[in-house]
């Protein structure tokens, strides 16, 4: 019977190994060949310190999560663990099972490398509590350690705590946003509770910023409540909004939605944003300087018989979940960086048929506002479009 | 017969129809072809000159008329035209 050591040579001598330096060589020339590098290392090994850009799938995961991390059966690869014995034998089986072309071992593993004097990773560690917690999304590669703390770190500021805000406000609570701010200026109302989750029956008559700050700790002990129970206008939206990083639109009239715009472009902050009626709704991200912006799809509003509310037309109470579960995801990919945003396009959601229908949206090169510096664009020009006067005397 | 369709807010004006057949070589002649069955859509997708009105959005399939050739776009039969009025609802 071989011994433990006589398999590891034997499987080192069928395996590629590396030596640090042309590891290093290798990822800092970065000519697009640079490999892949994978540390199979255990997870509290990982949180130590690790090589830089390294991803992390333990060995003991290696056959179910590696495909994940490398798609591309082409793509160099190099493994390291501790002092190259694991990789070796984690190599071999991306080798010889799992069909990767280009697989190596670090020789020495991470020790070797920390000797030789390279940089290495040390990275911001999650508590086992928020570990558990937050365990899902660190199985997902898109997420993970990195996009978690992204999420921690996040600003978020919602705008209303009503239909749409409620869903956002709890799913993103859940999902770890370390700051959830809450522009809100209503109190919770009887009829709010067909669709606005955040609240419930025994806080009716309670402010709203209030009631959704309960319901975010009850999921999420951690998150940071801000709460702003002012209505937002060309007075308070530049304090308001600056310093969030991403704002989620759920305004329920074109005056404000103008001003939300100018502030967000001039402050070059993405805007999440989604509108709903009877049973349909839009959604799309107004991402500034890098997409459209709210003006580039609509120059200009309707006039007020053509731009019912929901308080005069109705909504089904599941259509604002929908769509503020739709703008909560497109939250979580512009802080995490996963995926690809709804900036450039309009999903139109009708629920009656189930139908999504994509539109393209594009940049005005002659929008009265993207189309400028951010500098340039003034307090007086603020939330101001054609006819301006005439719509407000009209919405009355 | 190219498929045109309704927005909610506009449904009022189309006896509650989502989609419209109407016909016509180009997006001008199609919408106007829809304003003559409905003609209470007529003042709410053209201004008195006759063009479209600012804050009515119009798509040939999936790509805004504006960057297309506006209302002269050409039009066939197994296309689709989407009227999109802008939505602010939010609701409180």
């Amino acid at each position: 019977m071989a011994s433990g050591a006589d398999v590891i040579r034997r499987i080192k001598d069928q395996i590629e190994e590396v030596d640090p330096k042309e590891v290093r060589d290798l990822s800092q020339n970065g000519n697009g060949n640079a490999p892949v590098i994978v540390d199979v290392r255990e997870q509290h090994e990982f949180e130590e310190a690790h090589l830089p850009g390294a991803i992390h799938v333990p060995r003991g995961h290696l056959e179910s999560r590696i495909e994940g991390a490398v798609s591309d059966r082409s793509q160099p690869v190099v493994l390291y663990c501790a002092s190259g014995n694991r990789s070796a034998l984690a190599a071999h089986t991306m080798q010889e099972l799992l069909g990767y072309e280009d697989v190596a071992s670090m020789r020495g593993g991470i020790t070797l490398w920390k000797d030789r004097g390279y940089e290495v990773e040390v990275p911001r560690a999650l508590t086992g509590e928020q570990r558990e917690r937050y365990s899902r999304h660190l199985l997902v590669p898109e997420i993970g350690l990195e996009g978690q703390m992204k999420l921690l770190d996040a600003r978020v500021l919602l705008l209303g705590a009503g239909g749409l805000g409620s869903p956002a406000a709890l799913y993103l609570a859940a999902a770890g946003v370390g700051t959830i701010g809450i522009v809100d200026n209503d109190v919770v109302d009887l009829s709010n509770l067909q669709r606005q989750v955040a609240h419930s029956n025994d806080r009716i008559g309670m402010p709203k910023v209030d009631s959704a700050e309960v319901s975010i700790h009850e999921i999420n002990p951690d998150v940071n409540v801000e709460k702003h129970p002012v209505r937002l206008g060309a007075d308070n939206i530049m304090e308001i909004v600056e310093g969030y990083d991403v704002i989620v639109d759920g305004l329920d009239n074109f005056p404000t939605r103008y001003l939300l715009n100018d502030a967000s472009v001039r402050l070059q902050i993405p805007v999440v944003s989604a509108s709903i009626l009877g049973f349909e709704g839009q959604l799309s991200v107004f991402h500034p300087y890098e997409g459209p912006c709210y003006r580039c799809l609509y120059p200009t509003p309707p006039p007020a018989e053509l731009a019912p509310s929901c308080g005069a037309a109705g909504v089904l109470g599941v259509l604002p979940g929908v769509m503020g579960l739709l703008q909560s995801v497109e939250v979580i990919k512009l802080v995490t960086g996963a995926g690809d945003t709804m900036a450039g396009r309009l999903l139109l959601y009708d629920a009656l048929g189930t139908t999504f229908t994509e539109l393209k949206v594009r940049r005005d090169p002659e929008c009265p506002i993207c189309s400028r510096e951010p500098d340039s664009i003034s307090d007086d020009e603020m939330g101001v479009f054609p006819d301006y006067e005439l719509f407000c005397a009209g919405a009355g | 017969m190219s498929t045109v369709k309704i927005p909610p807010v506009l449904r009022a004006s189309t006896g509650g129809a989502k989609e419209i057949e109407a016909s016509g070589a180009n997006v001008g002649d199609v919408l106007r072809s829809l304003a003559e069955q409905h003609p209470a859509t007529e003042s709410q997708l053209f201004s008195e000159g006759g063009d479209l009105n600012r804050y009515v959005n119009v798509y040939l399939n999936d790509e805004d008329v504006r960057v297309l050739d506006g209302l002269d776009t050409g039009v066939s039969e197994s296309d689709t035209i989407v009227i999109l009025p802008a939505m602010a609802g939010g609701c409180r």
